[in-house]
């Protein structure tokens, strides 16, 4: 099966493990990914911040080349662009005036038909259902799912999973013989596009997200999104410093795991990208009997 | 012939600065069979009305036209006056210049020829007014009272006490309704079943009241004084009468871990089960959906060890009808619950508990026995943090309005709260503090001042549990919306006031009117808040908006003070606006061919079948008939009618026809004036 | 608040100006201060997001003004918790959006935002000139007009070698619509990038 894909700048950049992963499970599950003819990027925070027509023309020529190109569904990994895509998409459709605006911005009468998936819904829709037998090593992890805010607010419009405690990830990582924990911090903000700008911020938010992981024992957090990564991964030393602590819990996309499931060469699904090694402390049989597990992913410094 | 006055009212300046009252008067004594025509500056004042009286005495009139306001306001005046001078009333008709001419246009010539259209108009129907006469309808002294809770049980008193009969239903297995459940109230702090339950116990004794209790209404047809009930008495499993409240079968009966709704989850009860200990009746019920005979087939353990042999497996529901003469609607209210509150945990955390459930914890005849314990793990709660306006005044969640009682009972928990565990820390965080009543800001300054509970002024965005404490995210507003975190041992919502389940079906059911978030309405908000638009129905307590104690004991005996009105008199004079077969056809029968298609289309259930005979006793042919007691008038079999056999006394077709002939022969009659 | 509330074709009062061009109503809050609860930043802001409606509400050009200069406004990411709680359905984030275009308008941004609209304009230049996001061009730009020279210098090889870093951009051939797009919008009053 064929799906338009829009990876979006930072599959294609700092985080090419997403997309290696995400392109890997799809096609276990026999999905072709096809990419968005000549897209540009969304214009992400930096646009809805300073330029409002902006933010909006941006995502519509990647609506309006996916449109032209036939697509009906399109799968976007990052939850950034997914929630740019989602917005835009929704604006345009509540707005014929703007609607017909936008379009003469983008030289393009926009129709706004093709449905627009995140990664979750991705897996849910059109992987899940075709991997089932062919999960061979049990990712049998204490994890904790992290959807950070974008996938899943504004709730009005993306009509996503539950609006607190979102629960779709949980009940892949319950597929694939995972344990995902009850934890308080799912959705809370990782500092997204602060992460250069204003970086001890994010270190305190990403920080206390990782805090509250480890408090419960979580062996790993689980991410579907590219800044959530960045920020939880590379900005690891941050969020140390913030939280006066030392944390060695590894994060994983979703694919990622998914990958590891299925049996996928790790180096396939890119986990040596990764700033924060993902090494295990336990053997997955022990992480699964040991439960509720101590906190011993975190050392005081 | 006719003999017509015709009196224009001036309304002061309402009618005369804009319509030109002398003209009008003048054109209408050229109508035909208008014999008098004068204009006045008020009718309705006394010589006004004397006016019409000498008019009527002295031009010999048949029939009366008063062009002045609204009927809604003074029709029963003129028709009186003109009774008073020897008209029969229901010849004396208003046209309405006012509302609907001077009051929507400009000064001007059309505005004055409107005036005189719509005399014109009421005169044609005058022409063809006929005497009638007001239908008297007996009335059954007995009320209906729905529900048992204090409004229910106040207004059933004080309907019985004024010496008439009472049915009161109750839905559960007991009275007493949520007042039975708390444990203080505010703002004297008596004990809530100390005050109440003898209130019960005279319900039950009262020879002037019959309980219906685990009973639901079926349906209610009739009208003011008139009604007929029909009850559902659900099957109790147990024959009330040889039960004598000695409680072995609930001490025997093996299922015993139901959550208990007296308890509100909190405590548990068994499958054969009275609600608390003072329950009225001090019977049990047998809850099928958890019996172990019910659900297995096999157990019967009740029966055996019951003394009087009062267990009955093959109980059935059964109806029991009445005829009565008023409703007192008394249902109640109901609060939500914390899995309403996605922010709050879904209800989840087991230690994140809604108002009810804090009182049972504070009563003495609750699951703790008084003693305030976590459900969670019955520790004492060191922290307690109480949020007010939880989903009241939150258009998001769907609920507008103020829940009006939990700013009070939140104080009287903290309170309690910091009686009750000594060195607790008290917490409430709150948007503002309603405290109108009497006694009432007192109260919560005393929580404050004397008892150390300390307000926080900002809403609670969430919370979360993180080993074993609840992390309570709020804000202080007062401090520049500074961002307040608690670590709390549990969590009390003050969780909006909402409409029963059911309200909307039992609102139909009794065809009155409710609001949008289901409470029933009141006829008039400030003039009329006891009475429904059923003449007949009325309302008592938290069923119609969200209400404390007082207020509610207040409404149910404004309540029961109107059904007793209503049944001070032995009869209830009704306008005879009511339809009527038409009989006058020869050989004397009705013209009627018994299609009866306005029997399935009466909405009062007022057409009835009658059979026409010969003398010789042989049946001629079933007609339809008008049970003036039930017909509203409101024409619907009229218009269903294929062979214009009713009609609608004083809106006749010939005059409904007459009146638009006349507008439409406007330009002839206007140009002959 | 009306149209009737303006003054020679200007709206009155920011608050008007937030209603008009957003449908934000201000007017709305009761100020109960959930979204301040939630806020992951209130206690990093100047005002917290129910401080700025309060000041909004009043009117005061002085008030206005702060709001204007606020770190606020700026550091407010987006994260739509306020909106997901608000009982009362205020869009804050649609009104932030709007604070921040109207405070680059009038050139009343906070000192300390300095580094974020940095960054933000570095990233639109990087994708007004490429189509697509060149990070290592965004990084360099950034550092350029930040002066944060030493910024994660230590994370660029680590990055090139675990390969997150392109050292050429990737261009689209949409380049000459992608720049048509930047000026038509940015002729609309919104701030162009560079």
């Amino acid at each position: 099966m064929k799906l338009g894909f829009y990876p979006g700048c930072s599959l294609e950049g700092s985080a090419r493990e997403y997309a290696e992963s995400v392109i890997a499970v799809a096609g276990e599950a026999g999905v072709d990914l096809e990419q968005v003819p000549d897209w540009n990027c969304c214009g992400a925070t930096a646009a809805h911040n300073m330029n409002r027509n902006l933010s909006l023309a941006l995502p519509a020529r990647i609506l309006a080349k996916a449109e032209a190109a036939g697509m009906k569904e399109i799968v976007v990994p990052c939850a950034a662009c997914y929630n740019r895509l989602s917005v835009t998409r929704h604006e345009l459709l509540e707005n014929e005036s703007l609607r017909r605006e936008i379009s003469a911005t983008i030289e393009y009468d926009l129709r706004c038909d093709a449905e627009i998936l995140n990664v979750l819904q991705m897996l849910d829709r059109h992987v899940m259902p075709a991997i089932g037998d062919k999960i061979r090593v049990p990712f049998a992890r204490r994890v904790a799912c992290y959807y950070g805010c974008l996938l899943v607010r504004p709730h009005k419009i993306l009509k996503f999973d539950r609006l607190e405690d979102p629960q779709s990830m949980d009940a892949i990582i319950r597929k694939i013989g995972g344990d995902p924990l009850d934890w308080a911090f799912k959705t809370e903000c990782c500092g997204a596009g602060l992460s250069v700008s204003a970086t001890p911020l994010v270190g305190k938010l990403s920080g206390r997200i990782l805090d509250d992981a480890s408090i419960r024992g979580a062996e790993a957090v689980i991410v579907a999104c590219p800044m959530c990564h960045s920020n939880l991964d590379m900005r690891r030393p941050h969020c140390d410093k913030a939280m006066k602590k030392h944390y060695t819990m590894p994060v994983l996309y979703i694919t990622q795991a998914i990958g590891l499931a299925l049996g996928i060469d790790p180096k396939t699904l890119g986990l040596h990208r990764h700033m924060v090694p993902v090494k295990f402390e336990k053997h997955p049989a022990d992480a699964a009997s040991a439960r509720p597990a101590p906190p011993d992913a975190v050392k005081e410094v | 012939m006719s003999r017509i006055g015709v009196f224009i009212c001036h309304c002061g300046e309402n009618i005369g600065a804009t319509v030109d009252c002398e003209r009008v008067a003048r054109a209408c004594a050229g109508i035909p069979g208008v014999v008098h025509s004068v204009d006045y500056k008020y009718m309705c004042s006394d010589p006004g009305q004397n006016m019409i009286k000498d008019a009527i005495r002295d031009h010999n009139l048949t029939g009366v036209v008063v062009g002045a306001c609204s009927p809604r306001m003074h029709e029963p005046t003129f028709r009186r006056a003109c009774e008073e001078a020897g008209l029969n009333p229901f010849l004396c008709e208003m046209a309405n210049i006012r509302e609907h001419c001077s009051w929507v246009h400009e000064k001007s010539e059309v505005t004055t020829e409107k005036a005189i259209d719509l005399v014109r108009v009421i005169v044609e129907k005058v022409r063809r007014n006929k005497p009638l006469f007001p239908i008297k309808v007996p009335v059954t002294k007995t009320a209906l009272v729905l529900g048992g809770g204090i409004a229910g049980i106040q207004a059933a008193l004080d309907i019985a006490n004024a010496g008439h009969k009472v049915i009161m239903v109750e839905r559960s297995p007991s009275i007493g309704g949520h007042m039975s459940q708390l444990s203080e109230t505010f703002p004297t702090l008596d004990c809530s079943q100390c005050i109440l339950t003898p209130r019960m116990v005279e319900v039950a004794r009262h020879p002037n009241i019959t309980l219906h209790t685990y009973s639901e209404i079926e349906s209610l047809d009739g009208f003011i004084g008139n009604f007929k009930v029909k009850i559902r008495k659900k099957a109790r499993s147990v024959d009330e009468k040889l039960c004598t409240g000695c409680g072995l079968c609930t001490q025997k009966c093996p299922t015993k871990k139901i959550p208990s709704e007296f308890d509100a989850g909190l405590g548990m009860r068994s499958a054969i089960y009275v609600p608390f200990p003072q329950a009225v009746p001090n019977k049990p019920v047998i809850d099928r959906l958890h019996c172990t005979f019910f659900l297995k087939g096999k157990c019967r353990l009740c029966e055996k060890v019951c003394p009087t042999q009062a267990i009955r497996f093959d109980q059935e529901d059964t109806i029991v009808e009445a005829d009565i003469g008023a409703v007192v609607l008394a249902t109640g209210f109901d609060i939500k619950h914390a899995d309403f509150f996605p922010e709050y945990g879904y209800g989840a955390y087991k230690d994140v508990i809604d108002g009810l459930q804090f009182e049972r914890l504070a009563s003495a005849s609750g699951p703790t026995l008084g003693e305030i314990r976590r459900p969670s793990d019955g520790r004492k709660p060191e922290t307690v943090v109480f949020i007010a306006c939880a989903g009241s005044r939150d258009p998001a969640k769907g609920i507008e309005y103020c829940s009006k009682i939990c700013c009070m009972y939140t104080a009287k928990h903290a309170m309690l709260y910091r009686h009750k565990v000594h060195g607790g820390k008290a917490y409430i965080f709150y948007m503002d503090i309603r405290a109108g009543g009497k006694m009432y800001e007192e109260f919560v300054r005393r929580a404050i001042e004397e008892d150390g509970v300390r307000y926080v002024r900002g809403r609670v965005s969430r919370v979360y549990e993180r080993e074993g404490k609840l992390i309570v995210q709020g804000a202080d507003t007062l401090l520049g919306a500074q961002p307040v975190e608690i670590e709390a041992d549990m969590v009390v919502l003050a969780t909006a006031a909402v409409a029963n389940d059911g309200a909307e079906e039992l609102a139909q059911k009794m065809h009155v009117s409710y609001d949008a978030y289901k409470f029933f309405a009141e006829a008039h908000p400030k003039l009329k808040p006891v009475e429904t638009n059923t003449a007949g129905i009325f309302l008592a307590g938290a069923c119609q908006a969200p209400k404390d104690i007082p207020e509610s004991v207040a409404q149910a005996s404004g309540a029961a003070a109107k059904v007793s009105a209503l049944f001070s008199q032995d009869e209830l004079t009704r306008e005879p606006v009511i339809a009527v077969v038409n009989r006058c056809a020869p050989p004397l029968y009705s013209t009627c061919v018994g299609c009866f298609l306005c029997q399935a289309a009466c909405p009062y259930q007022a057409i009835e079948k009658e059979e026409i005979r010969a003398r010789d006793g042989n049946l001629i042919k079933t007609v339809a008939k008008v049970n003036p007691g039930l017909c509203q008038g409101c024409g619907t079999c009229v218009a269903v009618c294929r062979t214009k056999a009713i009609d609608l006394q004083g809106f006749s077709n010939e005059q409904v026809f007459a009146e638009v002939m006349a507008l439409l022969n406007r330009s002839e009659a206007n140009a002959g004036i | 608040m009306s149209t009737e509330a303006r003054h020679n074709g200007i709206p009155a009062t920011l608050a008007d100006g937030i209603l008009e061009n957003t449908g934000v109503p201000v007017a709305k809050c009761y100020q109960c201060g959930k979204c301040s609860a939630g806020c992951p930043l209130a206690a990093d802001m100047d005002y917290p997001p129910s401080l700025i409606l309060r000041m909004l509400q009043t009117g005061d050009a002085g008030l206005e003004e702060k709001v204007l200069r606020s770190y606020t406004i700026w550091v407010c990411l987006t994260c739509e918790t306020c909106i997901a709680r608000c009982p009362m359905e205020i869009e804050i984030p649609k009104m932030m959006d709007y604070l921040r275009q109207e405070s680059l308008r009038r050139g009343t941004t906070n000192p300390r935002a300095r580094d974020i609209i940095r960054f933000h304009r570095s990233f639109l230049d990087s994708i007004k000139f490429t189509g697509r996001l060149y990070e290592m061009g965004l990084v360099v730009d950034y550092k350029a007009r930040s002066l944060h020279l030493l910024q994660d210098v230590h994370l660029a090889p680590k990055m090139y070698l675990k390969g997150h870093l392109h050292i050429l951009p990737e261009l689209i051939k949409g380049l000459p619509l992608m720049r048509r797009i930047f000026s038509k919008t940015s002729r609309r009053g919104g701030e162009a990038a560079g």
